[in-house]
C-alpha cells in the first residue's frame, strides 16, 4: 500500500502528462502482482466494494485524539482523510511489528469484510501504514480517491510496458477483472491475448472539451454536427445476454458506476425493448407530457436511497440518445460519428414505449447561425424544452468514439453565464487544494433595509480566480477582518469600502433557505473589480428579474 | 515567582527588566540577546548584541560588520551576569549557532527556546533539555497534524526521483541559511558522490558552514545562465528561485521544496511543487509536546506559530499556559510556502 500511496502522491503533484506516464510505467514495471493490478483498477475506477462512510473515520479518530485538537487540525488541513492520516497516533509496535499491508491484501480483505468488522480492520491497517499510506487508504475506502490521471492514461502506461498502443488494452479491457493477471501476462509476453466475457460491459465514455472563442477560427463548420447540450445526467445503457442465456440490462454513470438500482423504471423500459449487445450513450432526463424538464426537476430523482412508486410516477425518466457504441456484438467506436448516428437512428426506429429517443441534430451553416441558436434555443427549435438546454455540442462528423477527453473531436459550447457585481462579505479558508488560504468567498448585493441600504448574501464562490488573485484576496481578507466566527472572517463591506467581485453563474432558483430568496447555480468569480466602488455593486432587484416565473 | 516577573511582552519583543535586555527584538534596541541568525530573529541596528560566535558571524555576513554598535560572544552553557540575572545559552538544534536562552533570577529558571528541533541534523549541536520553571516555546508547527518524518527518508525520496527522472534537474527549494546546508549534509551522508549544485545566493553562507567544519560535501555554484540541463542532478536554491526566470534555464525540472509545511498537501500543490520534502528545522507536534514535558516546567508561554492548540494541550495537562501572539516571527518557513507572487 505504501508504494501505491507514494505513486498517487507523486501523480497528484506532477502536472505533465508525459511525466505522469513515466511514474506509472516505472511503478507497473517494478511492482509485483497482484498489487499493480489492483492499482490499475483503482486508477481506472474499476474497484468496487462497499465504501466506508466519513462518519466511521470520524469515530475512529475521535477515540484516539482530543476533540478540540482534532477540530483545529481539520479546520487547518481542510480534508478529513488527510487530517486523520496525519494525526493518527503511532501505535508503538516495538521492533517486531507485522509488515504494512499490500494494496492487493487490502482490496481482497475489503471484499470479504463484513460491515461490523470494518472499523477494527481499518484501525489495524492504519496502525501499520505510514502517513502517505494512511492517506491513500482513507481516500480509497471512502471512495474519494482522486488520482489526477484518466483511465485512458493508466491503460496507456500499462500498454507501454509491452510497447503496445493503448487501444490494444482498451479492446480487451471490458470483461477483464482486477487484478488483471492475464492482462499483465499478455503485455509482458508471457501468455496469449485475453478473451473477454462480460455480457454488458461499461465502455469509458467520450467527453467534450470546452470551446473557447479562440478555437473557432481553426474549425470548419462543415466538418461538424451540432446537437443541444441537454442538462441531465450522462448515462450509458447497455444490454447483453449472459453465458447462461439470461438477458442483462444495465445503466452506467459516466464514471462507470452501475446506477441501475437507482432508476429501476428506466432499466425496465430498456429491458422491454432491448437488445442484444447494444450500448447507447445518452442523457437521462425527466420528460413529462413530451416536455423535457430542467435539471432542478431531475434532481428529485438523484441521490435517493429508495425509489418509491410515487417518485417514479411523478418524475418519469427518459433517455435522449446521442451515440451508439456497440450493436449486436459489433464495436462501432471505430466508425465515424455520422455512420454511428445512422445506425443509432435505425436502431431507435424499432423501439416502442417512447422512453428513449434520438437527440435531434441542429442544422447550421456557419458559427454565426449556431451562435444564434445557442443564444436562443426556444426559437431555434427547442421550444418549451429550452429550459433543459445548457448550450450546444459540436461533434466532428468523422470522429471515431475515443474514451476520455480527446482534443479537437467533441466540443461543448455552454450558454453564456449570467454576471453580477457583488460585494465580498465573508471569507473562509477553503477545503482541499486551497485549504491554507481564505478562498471561499461569500458575497452579497444591496437591498433596501430598515436603516438604509444593506448587503444581503446571495452566494458563495470558491474558484474562478488565479493563484495570484487568490493571494491578493487572501491578503485583503486578513487585513480587513472586522470579526471572526470560528473559521469564518467577516470583512469590511460598506458603501465606502469593500471589494467588488464580478460573479458569473449558470442560473438562479427561488430559495426559501436563503435570506435573499435566491440561490445561484455554479457561481464563480469572473473578475475582481478592484476598480469598482462597493456602492456601485448590483442590487437584489437585478437578480430577482432573472428568476423564472 | 512567575514568568512575568522575569520577562514582559513589549511591541519590540520579549523584554527582561531585571537585566534591561530584549530577546530577538523585531526592532532596533539598546541591548539584544539573539537566539539564532535567521532574519526574523536577528535584525541589524541594535546597540549591543550578545549571541554565539556562529550567530554573530552569520549576522555579520548578512548585514556587514557594522550590524551592531558592540557585540559580545557567549559560549554554550557559560553563564553571563546581566544586571540582576544570570543568562546562559544552550544548543537549540535549529541551525548553526542556534541557542535557547536560560535566565536565572533568585533561583527561578526561565528558558526562551528560540526556534528549535529535536530531529537529526549534522549541521548543528543537538538540542539540550533544560529543566526550568517557565518555558517560552515556539510553536511554528503547533498542530498535531505536523509530524515530521525522518529527514533521511525524505532525502531518499529525492534520490529515488533522480533515478526515475535522470534527464530532469531536481531543483530543491530550501531556505538559504540552515535548511540548505542541512540538506546538503544529509545528501552527503547517504554517500551521494557527485557535487551538489547551488544557487549563487547561498554560496557565502554555505562557505561559512564549511569553514565551521560542517560536512556539506562538494558544492558547485551555478554561474549566470545555467546552460546545461543538469539532468538527474541536485540543485539547491532559495524557494523563490524555483519560480524565477532563473529556473527556466533548466528544461522540465522537478521542483522540490524542503519544508515542514510540505506535510499539508494543499500547501505543496499551491506552491507548484512536484516533490514536496517534509524536512523542517522546527520541532514538530510530538517534539513540542515531549520537550515541554521534558523541561518539567510549571508555566508555558507560546510565542509564535499555532499557539492555541499547544496552549490547549498544555492546559489539559495541568500547566499554566498562555499564547503570546508575537508578531514577525516564523517567516523563514512560511514565506516560501506561499504560491507564486
Amino acid at each position: 500500500m505504501n508504494r501505491f500511496a507514494e505513486l498517487l502522491d507523486r501523480l497528484a503533484y506532477e502536472p505533465s502528462r508525459n511525466n505522469k506516464l513515466r511514474l506509472m510505467i516505472d511503478y507497473f514495471r517494478t511492482e509485483a502482482d497482484p498489487d499493480r493490478g489492483y492499482a490499475l483498477a483503482a486508477m481506472t475506477g474499476e474497484l468496487s466494494f462497499a465504501y466506508a462512510k466519513p462518519a466511521l473515520i470520524r469515530t475512529l479518530i475521535a477515540e484516539r485524539t482530543d476533540p478540540v485538537l482534532f477540530a483545529m487540525s481539520y479546520d487547518y488541513v481542510g480534508d478529513l482523510s488527510e487530517t486523520v492520516a496525519l494525526m493518527w497516533p503511532h501505535p508503538g509496535h516495538g521492533d517486531n511489528h507485522p509488515p504494512a499491508p499490500g494494496l492487493g491484501e487490502i482490496i481482497e480483505t475489503l471484499h470479504a469484510t463484513r460491515k461490523a468488522e470494518l472499523p477494527a480492520q481499518l484501525s489495524r491497517w492504519l496502525d501499520l501504514l505510514d502517513e502517505t499510506g494512511r492517506w491513500a487508504l482513507l481516500k480509497l475506502i471512502t471512495g474519494a480517491l482522486r488520482i489526477g490521471v484518466s483511465a485512458r492514461l493508466a491503460k496507456t502506461a500499462v500498454a507501454a510496458l509491452g510497447d503496445l498502443p493503448a487501444n490494444e488494452v482498451e479492446e480487451v479491457w471490458h470483461g477483464l477483472q482486477p487484478p488483471y493477471l492475464e492482462l499483465f501476462a499478455w503485455i509482458e509476453g508471457r501468455s496469449d491475448r485475453p478473451q473477454t466475457n462480460d455480457p454488458a460491459p461499461f465502455r469509458t465514455p467520450m467527453l467534450a472539451q470546452a470551446i473557447d472563442d479562440a478555437d473557432f477560427p481553426g474549425l470548419n463548420p462543415e466538418e461538424f454536427r451540432a446537437e443541444w447540450k441537454w442538462d441531465g445526467v450522462r448515462v450509458q445503457a447497455v444490454g447483453g445476454v449472459g453465458a447462461n442465456g439470461q438477458r442483462v440490462t444495465r445503466l452506467y454513470s459516466r464514471t462507470g458506476e452501475d446506477v441501475s438500482a437507482a432508476f429501476p423504471d428506466m432499466v425496465h423500459a430498456l429491458a422491454d425493448n432491448l437488445f442484444d449487445d447494444v450500448t447507447i450513450d445518452g442523457e437521462l432526463l425527466v420528460v413529462r407530457d413530451g416536455m423535457v424538464e430542467p435539471f432542478s426537476v431531475l434532481q428529485q430523482r438523484l441521490n435517493r436511497k429508495t425509489v418509491s412508486a410515487k417518485l417514479i410516477a411523478e418524475y418519469p425518466l427518459h433517455i435522449r440518445a446521442y451515440d451508439l457504441l456497440a450493436d449486436h456484438g459489433e464495436d462501432l467506436r471505430i466508425l465515424p460519428f455520422d455512420t454511428r448516428r445512422q445506425r443509432l437512428q435505425a436502431l431507435l426506429a424499432r423501439y416502442r414505449g417512447g422512453r428513449i429517443d434520438l437527440s435531434p441534430l441542429l442544422p447550421f451553416d456557419s458559427w454565426e447561425t449556431l451562435a444564434a441558436a445557442r443564444a436562443n434555443p426556444a426559437s431555434a427549435g427547442a421550444g418549451l424544452n429550452a429550459d433543459a438546454i445548457e448550450g450546444v455540442m459540436l461533434k466532428r462528423r468523422d470522429s471515431i468514439y475515443v474514451s476520455g477527453r480527446p482534443r479537437g473531436l467533441w466540443w461543448k459550447w455552454k450558454r453564456d453565464p449570467f454576471n453580477i457585481d457583488a460585494v465580498l462579505m465573508y471569507a473562509q479558508r477553503g477545503h482541499g487544494k486551497r485549504s491554507s488560504y481564505y478562498s471561499d468567498f461569500t458575497f452579497g448585493v444591496w437591498r433596501a433595509g430598515d436603516g438604509g441600504d444593506e448587503l444581503v448574501p446571495v452566494g458563495k464562490a470558491y474558484f474562478g480566480f488565479t493563484d495570484e488573485e487568490l493571494l491578493q484576496l487572501d491578503r485583503w481578507v486578513r487585513n480587513h477582518t472586522v470579526s471572526r466566527f470560528g473559521p469564518v472572517r467577516e470583512v469590511t463591506a460598506n458603501k465606502s469600502e469593500g471589494v467588488v467581485l464580478e460573479i458569473a453563474f449558470e442560473g438562479l432558483n427561488q430559495s426559501t433557505r436563503h435570506k435573499s430568496g435566491v440561490a445561484m447555480r455554479f457561481p464563480r468569480i469572473a473578475r475582481i473589480r478592484w476598480d469598482k466602488p462597493a456602492r456601485d455593486a448590483d442590487r437584489l432587484e437585478a437578480l430577482q428579474k432573472l428568476l423564472r416565473v | 515567582m512567575q514568568a512575568h516577573d522575569v520577562l514582559t511582552q513589549t511591541p519590540a519583543g520579549l523584554y527582561c527588566p531585571a537585566g534591561d535586555f530584549f530577546i530577538d527584538p523585531v526592532r532596533a534596541c539598546p541591548r539584544a540577546l539573539i537566539t539564532h541568525g535567521h532574519a526574523d530573529h536577528a535584525r541589524s541596528g541594535h546597540g549591543a548584541v550578545l549571541a554565539t560566535r556562529e550567530t554573530l558571524a552569520i549576522m555579520e555576513l548578512r548585514y556587514g560588520a557594522d550590524f551592531t554598535t558592540s557585540r559580545q560572544v557567549v559560549r554554550y552553557s557559560e553563564p553571563v551576569r546581566i544586571g540582576d540575572v544570570d543568562v546562559s545559552f544552550y544548543p537549540a538544534g535549529h541551525v548553526l549557532g542556534s541557542a535557547q536562552i536560560l535566565i536565572e533570577a533568585n533561583g527561578y529558571r526561565l528558558v526562551v527556546s528560540g526556534d528549535y528541533k529535536r530531529g537529526h541534523d549534522p549541521t548543528c549541536v543537538p538540542f539540550d533539555v533544560l529543566r526550568c520553571d517557565a518555558f517560552i516555546s515556539e510553536a511554528t508547527f503547533g498542530l498535531p497534524v505536523f509530524r515530521h518524518p525522518d529527514p533521511r527518508g525524505e532525502v531518499g525520496r529525492l534520490l529515488e526521483s533522480c533515478k526515475t527522472f535522470p534527464d530532469r534537474a531536481h531543483l530543491v527549494g530550501a531556505y538559504s541559511l540552515g535548511k540548505a546546508q542541512r540538506l546538503m549534509a544529509l545528501i552527503h551522508e547517504t554517500g551521494w558522490n557527485r557535487p551538489i549544485h547551488i544557487h549563487g545566493a547561498m554560496e557565502k553562507i554555505t562557505e561559512l558552514y564549511r569553514a565551521e567544519g560542517v560536512p556539506v560535501g562538494e558544492t558547485r555554484k551555478i554561474a549566470g545562465k545555467t546552460g546545461g540541463s543538469l539532468g538527474g542532478e541536485i540543485v539547491v536554491c532559495p524557494p523563490s528561485a524555483t519560480r524565477d526566470l532563473w529556473a527556466r534555464g533548466f528544461s522540465d525540472p522537478v521542483v522540490a521544496f524542503a519544508s515542514g509545511w510540505m506535510r499539508i498537501r494543499a500547501r505543496a500543490r499551491q506552491g507548484g511543487v512536484q516533490l514536496p520534502l517534509v524536512v523542517s528545522d522546527h520541532a514538530d507536534w510530538d517534539e513540542l509536546c515531549s520537550t515541554i514535558l521534558d523541561t518539567e516546567c510549571q508555566e508555558l508561554w507560546v510565542t509564535h506559530g499555532a499557539e492555541d492548540a499547544l496552549v490547549h494541550w498544555a492546559v489539559q495537562r495541568g500547566l499554566q499556559a498562555r499564547p503570546l501572539h508575537l508578531m514577525g516571527y516564523g517567516e523563514e518557513e512560511t514565506e516560501a510556502a506561499l504560491p507564486a507572487q
